[in-house]
C-alpha cells in the first residue's frame, strides 16, 4: 500500500483521504519512507520535517473526522523548496549565510498552503539564492536526477523537481526567474508551471531577482499542478507586485484538455543550432500531436528572443546584487571575524566572502558593475529596453495565436560538473524559458517523450499571456492526455539508478 | 585613556581658520542651500503595518519588513503619500502623474536591508517654492520678502538608529561597539530640498534660519509631522559656497550635516561662510565634503569627501508599483489644504490693521495663534496684541514660560480688555487683574469681585477725593489755576494715590480742572 501511495497522483491522494480510504498520516508515512529510502541517493531535501509533517497530517484526518470539508490538497505531501520562509523548518536557500536561520515568519504560500491543509514534507536544495541550472551551485551538495543519478535535476528548483520525479513527494514548489523551476521540471521528466508574474505571492519568498521571480507548482500530472496552482496563488495584499484579479481558471481548464480551435506558434527563435537532437525531435512530435489534435499551428518570429539571455544576464544580478546587500552578519545569519579586533566593515566582508559561494558573488559583482554611476544606461538601462522589445514580440505574437511552444531547454539533462567551471554553457540551459520571464507571461513545461539517444525526458514548453495562465494548462494537458494512451506511463516508470 | 592625547591642537580639534563675517562679505555672496528631512507623522511606518512611535524600548516597533528579513516585502503607505503631497501643494510644487521608487544602494549596519528606499530621479513633487519674511536687524526691525525654490519633496524610508558606545567621538570609528535600535528604521520620510538661494548677503544665515523656521511653521499647519529637531522629526543639512562679489560664478560647496537647532541652522551657515572666505582668501580650494556641525563649540568639522563618496547605483524598486496619484485625488488633497501661515499672515495683518514688522513681532513672540483667539474673543486687535506683547509678555519672561504656557486664556484676556474698555477698570487695575488671573485667584470677573478692583465711579467720593488734593498741594493748584494745565498730573497722581488707583483718571482729571476753572 505504501509504495502505492507514493505513486498516486496529489488528486488521487485528496480523493482517497476525503473519502476515508487512507488517512493522511498513512499518505505522509508512505512518503516520509521514500524519502528514507531514496533521499540518501536523490538529496532532494535540505531538511525534513517529519514531525511536523505527521501533527499537519494528523491535523487533517482530525477535521475529516470532525466533519468539516477539506481542501482539493488536504493531507497530499508536498516538498517546499528551501527559499520559502518557514517558522517551523530552516530556511537556507542554499547558502552557508543562512545555513541554520530559522524565519520569524511563514511566507505567504507557506501560509496557504498550511490552510490548505497540504503537508509539507520539508525544505528542498536549491542552487544558492536560485543562481543556477543545476542545484552544484548548492551549499550543501548538489541533488541527483533520479533517472539518471550522474546528472544534474536542472535547477534552481532541482531538489523540488528530483523530490517529485522520485516520488518522494507528489507536488513540489519552486521559483522561476529565468527557468528554475521549468527547466528542472523538464530534465526530471515532470509538469513544472511559472505562473504569470505576480500571480503567486513572493512575500517571504527570499528575493533573486524581484522583478522576475515567481514561484509555481510542481507535479507529476497537469491536473496535480493545476490543484496546486490555485491552492498557493491569489492576491497577496504584502506583495505590491501581486495581481488584484482572480486565479484564472487552470484546474477547469486542465480537466477540459482540449485543443481543438487553438492556433499555436512555434517560435524559430527557440529551436535549431545548438539543440540537442532528440530533444527537437521530441519537440518536433508534439507539434505534430497538437496539430493532430485540432489546433492549428503557425511559425511566429520572436526576433528579440536572441537578446533575452544577456539582457537577462544584466537585469537579474542588478536586482540581486541589492537583494543580497542584507545578507551582512548583522542580524541574522553567518557571522564570520567577529572577535572584538574588527569593525563591522571588516566583519561584513569576512562575511560575504565566505558566506557566499561563487556563483552569488559572480552575480554580485555584475550587477554592482552594471547599476555603477556611468554604466547604468549602457548595461541595466539598455537591458530594460530589450525588455521591453522581448514584451512587445510577444504581444504580437498573441495577436495571432494563442499560445507559443518550444522545447523547454536546448538539451536533455546534463551530467554532474559538466558545465561548472563554464558559466556560460551553464546559462544556455536556460535559453529558452527566459523571454517569459523577462516580460512576466505566464508558461509551462509538459513531458514529451524521452530523447531517443539518451532515453532522458524531454520538455515541452507552452508560453501564454500574463493572466492567461489557464491556457497553459488547457494544452499541456491535452499532451499529457495524448502521450498517456501512446506511450503508457513512461515518465511514471521507476527512474533507473535508483534502489 | 581619554584618547584625547595630541589631539589638543587647533587643526587637531578641526578649527579653522577664520574671515571675520562682515568682512567676508565685502569679498564674497554666500549661496546657499538647504535639505530637511522630515519624519512623518502617519500611524504606521512607510512600508509595513509598525507603528511610526518616537521612542519605545528598543528593537520593539519592528516586523520582517522593517527589520529588512529576508523574503519580506514592501507596501507603501498610502497616508504618506498623502501626505507628501499636501507638503508638495503647500509649497507650491507640481505633483507629479506617475512617479517610482528607487533603491538607494550602500552598506551600513542601521539599514536593515542595506539598501533605502527612496525617490531618485522620479520625485513626487517638484519645482515650487515658499515665501518667506526675513527681519533684518540692521535696518530696524525691517524686513524683505524671500522667495526660496523648491527643487523637489521626495519620499523615503527613515533607517535605525545606531548608538556607538566607547571611543572619543561618540562615531562609528573607534568605538568599542555599536547598538543599533530598529524602531525608527520604515518610519516615512520626506526630504525637502531647495534650490540655491543667492543675493542674500549678510541676511544669508538668517535666511536659512528663517526659513527652516517657516517650513516648520508649514508642516505644523498641515498636521503631517510634529517636527521636533531635538527629536530629529525634522532635520536640516545645510549647503553653503561664496561666490567671490560680482563673479556670478558659485564656489565649491560644503555640506554641513548634525545641524539640530534653528539657531544651528544660522551658526553653521555663518560659521561656513566665514571659514571659506579665509580658505579663499589663503588662495587655497573650499573641498567639495560633508561637515559635521559641533553645537558646543559651533564649528563645523570635515567628515566624508564628497569627491570619494559613493555610488549609490540607484535602480527602480522592483517590490513596488509606480505611484500614480490621480489628478482628482490630489485636487481633494488640496480643497482639503488647511489655510497656510502665509495666507494666514496676509489675511492677519489685514484684519488686524498692522504693519508686517508688527505682524512679524507678534509672530516672533510666537503669540499669532494667541493673539488671534483673544481677537476672536472680542478684543480689539491693538488691545489684544498690546495685552500678549507687553503685560503678558513680561510675565512670561519672568517666569522663563511660554505665553502659551501662561495659566490665562485668551478669552480671560479678552474679558479685562473688554472691563477696559468699558471703563470699568483703568490700566494699572487690569494689570492687577492679569496678576490675580496668572496666580489662579479666578477668572477676571472674580478677581475684580475679590479685590475689590473697580474704577471709583461715585462722583461724591471722586469729588472728595479731588478737593483733598488740591487742599494738599496749594503750590500745584495755584499753578493749574495760572494756566499751566499740565501741573494737573500731579493732583490727578494724588487722587488715585488717595483712592488706591480705582479712580478713572480721565473723570478725576476733568474734575480738577472744572474746580481750578480751567474748563
Amino acid at each position: 500500500m505504501a509504495g502505492e501511495l507514493t505513486r498516486m497522483s496529489a488528486a488521487g491522494l485528496a480523493a482517497a483521504v476525503a473519502a476515508g480510504e487512507v488517512s493522511a498520516l498513512e499518505v505522509t508515512e508512505a512518503h516520509l519512507a521514500r524519502i528514507a529510502e531514496v533521499d540518501g541517493a536523490v538529496h532532494a531535501f535540505l531538511h525534513v520535517a517529519a514531525d511536523g509533517a505527521r501533527r499537519a497530517a494528523r491535523a487533517v484526518d482530525e477535521r475529516r473526522a470532525a466533519g468539516e470539508p477539506l481542501g482539493p490538497l488536504a493531507g497530499v505531501p508536498l516538498a517546499l523548496k528551501d527559499l520559502f520562509t518557514t517558522t517551523d523548518m530552516p530556511t537556507t536557500c542554499g547558502s552557508a549565510i543562512l545555513n541554520g536561520w530559522r524565519p520569524p515568519y511563514d511566507a505567504t504560500i507557506t501560509r496557504r498552503l498550511r490552510e490548505a491543509g497540504v503537508v509539507i514534507l520539508g525544505k528542498t536544495n536549491m542552487d544558492e539564492f536560485a543562481m543556477g541550472s543545476s542545484t552544484e551551485n548548492s551549499a550543501f551538495g548538489p541533488s541527483h536526477n533520479p533517472w539518471d543519478l550522474a546528472r544534474v535535476p536542472g535547477g534552481s528548483s532541482g531538489g523540488s523537481s528530483a523530490a517529485v520525479a522520485a516520488f518522494e513527494a507528489p507536488l513540489g514548489i519552486g521559483t522561476d526567474t529565468g527557468g528554475s523551476i521549468r527547466q528542472p521540471a523538464a530534465v526530471c521528466g515532470v509538469i513544472g508551471v511559472k505562473p504569470t508574474y505576480g500571480g503567486s505571492s513572493r512575500y517571504g519568498v527570499v528575493a533573486f531577482a524581484s522583478s522576475l521571480d515567481t514561484p509555481g507548482p510542481l507535479a507529476r500530472t497537469v491536473l496535480d499542478a493545476a490543484l496546486l496552482h490555485e491552492t498557493m496563488s491569489g492576491h497577496d495584499p504584502c506583495d505590491s507586485t501581486s495581481v488584484d484579479a482572480p486565479v484564472p481558471p487552470v484546474v477547469a481548464a486542465a480537466r477540459q484538455a482540449d485543443v481543438s480551435g487553438l492556433t499555436i506558434g512555434v517560435v524559430p527563435e527557440l529551436g535549431g543550432e545548438g539543440y540537442q537532437r532528440g530533444v527537437l525531435t521530441r519537440f518536433g512530435e508534439a507539434v505534430e500531436l497538437l496539430e493532430s489534435l485540432g489546433a492549428k499551428v503557425v511559425e511566429v518570429s520572436c526576433p528579440h528572443f536572441s537578446y533575452a539571455l544577456p539582457a537577462y544576464y544584466l537585469i537579474a544580478p542588478s536586482e540581486c546584487s541589492s537583494n543580497l546587500a542584507r545578507f551582512d552578519a548583522m542580524r541574522y545569519g553567518l557571522r564570520v571575524g567577529d572577535d572584538g579586533t574588527r569593525s563591522a566593515e571588516e566583519v561584513m566582508s569576512l562575511t560575504r566572502e565566505q558566506g557566499f559561494g561563487a556563483e552569488v558573488k559572480r552575480r554580485i559583482m555584475l550587477g554592482t558593475y552594471a547599476l555603477s554611476s556611468g554604466y547604468y544606461d549602457a548595461y541595466y538601462g539598455k537591458a530594460q529596453q530589450v525588455r521591453t522589445l522581448i514584451i512587445r514580440d510577444f504581444e504580437a505574437a498573441f495577436e495571432q495565436v494563442d499560445v507559443l511552444v518550444s522545447p523547454s531547454t536546448p538539451t536533455t539533462a546534463f551530467p554532474l560538473g559538466e558545465r561548472v567551471d563554464d558559466p556560460l554553457a551553464m546559462y544556455v540551459a536556460d535559453l529558452c524559458t527566459i523571454p517569459s520571464d523577462l516580460a512576466g507571461n505566464a508558461a509551462l513545461s509538459v513531458p514529451c517523450g524521452l530523447a531517443p539517444e539518451d532515453g532522458l525526458p524531454v520538455g515541452l514548453q507552452i508560453m501564454a499571456p500574463a493572466l492567461a495562465d489557464d491556457r497553459l494548462y488547457r494544452v499541456g494537458a491535452a499532451v499529457e492526455a495524448a502521450l498517456d494512451s501512446r506511450r503508457g506511463h513512461p515518465l511514471l516508470d521507476d527512474a533507473k539508478g535508483l534502489t | 585613556m581619554t584618547g584625547q592625547a595630541g589631539r589638543t591642537g587647533k587643526a587637531a580639534r578641526g578649527e579653522a581658520a577664520l574671515v571675520p563675517f562682515g568682512e567676508a562679505l565685502t569679498r564674497y555672496e554666500p549661496v546657499i542651500g538647504l535639505e530637511t528631512h522630515v519624519e512623518l507623522g502617519t500611524v504606521t511606518k512607510m512600508f509595513c503595518g509598525c507603528p511610526a512611535r518616537f521612542g519605545g524600548e528598543p528593537n520593539t516597533l519592528v516586523c520582517p519588513v522593517c527589520l529588512g528579513l529576508p523574503g519580506s516585502l514592501p507596501v507603501a503607505n498610502r497616508a504618506a503619500i498623502e501626505y507628501t503631497i499636501r507638503i508638495g501643494l503647500a509649497l507650491n510644487c507640481s505633483i507629479a502623474d506617475l512617479c517610482r521608487f528607487a533603491r538607494k544602494n550602500y552598506f551600513y549596519p542601521d539599514m536593515p536591508k542595506n539598501f533605502q528606499i527612496s525617490q531618485y530621479d522620479e520625485p513626487l513633487c517638484t519645482n515650487g517654492w515658499l515665501d518667506i519674511w526675513v527681519t533684518d536687524p540692521g535696518a530696524g526691525g525691517g524686513g524683505r520678502q524671500v522667495r526660496v525654490g523648491i527643487e523637489r519633496v521626495h519620499l523615503e524610508e527613515d533607517t535605525g538608529k545606531s548608538l556607538h558606545v566607547g571611543g572619543a567621538t561618540g562615531r562609528i570609528h573607534g568605538a568599542d561597539y555599536s547598538l543599533v535600535d530598529y524602531n525608527r528604521a520604515g518610519i516615512p520620510l520626506v526630504e525637502i530640498v531647495t534650490k540655491p538661494v543667492e543675493g542674500t548677503g549678510a541676511l544669508a544665515p538668517l535666511v536659512a534660519h528663517t526659513y527652516v523656521s517657516e517650513l516648520r511653521d508649514l508642516l505644523r499647519a498641515l498636521a503631517v509631522s510634529d517636527v521636533r529637531m531635538e527629536e530629529g522629526s525634522l532635520r536640516c543639512d545645510v549647503n553653503t559656497s561664496l561666490a567671490p562679489r560680482g563673479s556670478g560664478v558659485w564656489g565649491t560647496r560644503t555640506e554641513t550635516k548634525n545641524v539640530n537647532s534653528l539657531r544651528s541652522v544660522e551658526r553653521a551657515v555663518r560659521y561656513e561662510i566665514e571659514r571659506q572666505a579665509a580658505v579663499l582668501d589663503a588662495g587655497g580650494q573650499v573641498t567639495l565634503e560633508t561637515r559635521h556641525f559641533h553645537e558646543d563649540t559651533g564649528v563645523t568639522t570635515a567628515g566624508r569627501n564628497k569627491e570619494e563618496a559613493q555610488d549609490y547605483r540607484y535602480f527602480p524598486e522592483p517590490d513596488l508599483v509606480p505611484v500614480a496619484p490621480s489628478r482628482e485625488w490630489v485636487e481633494q488633497i488640496r480643497a482639503a489644504l488647511p489655510e497656510l501661515p502665509a495666507a494666514r499672515r496676509a489675511r492677519l495683518t489685514a484684519e488686524w490693521g498692522l504693519s508686517d514688522s508688527e505682524f512679524t513681532m507678534i509672530h516672533n513672540a510666537g503669540a499669532v495663534e494667541l493673539v488671534a483667539q483673544t481677537v476672536a474673543a472680542g478684543a480689539a486687535p491693538a488691545d489684544a496684541r498690546k495685552w500678549w506683547l507687553g503685560e503678558l509678555a513680561r510675565r512670561a519672561n519672568e517666569t522663563g514660560r511660554g505665553l502659551a504656557e501662561l495659566p490665562i486664556t485668551p478669552g480671560e484676556v479678552a474679558r479685562v480688555s473688554a472691563l477696559v474698555a468699558s471703563g470699568a477698570l483703568n490700566d494699572k487695575l487690569a494689570r492687577q487683574v492679569i496678576e490675580g488671573v496668572l496666580a489662579r485667584e479666578g477668572t477676571p470677573d472674580e478677581v475684580v469681585a475679590a479685590r475689590g478692583l473697580a474704577v471709583v465711579s461715585d462722583e461724591g467720593a471722586l469729588l472728595a477725593a479731588v478737593d483733598e488734593a488740591i487742599a494738599a498741594n496749594p503750590e500745584v493748584a495755584q499753578k493749574v489755576r495760572d494756566g499751566r494745565v499740565a501741573a494737573a498730573g500731579a493732583l490727578v497722581g494724588a487722587v488715585m494715590k488717595a483712592t488706591r488707583g480705582q479712580a478713572d483718571a480721565a473723570r478725576a482729571r476733568e474734575l480738577i480742572l472744572t474746580r481750578l476753572g480751567q474748563s
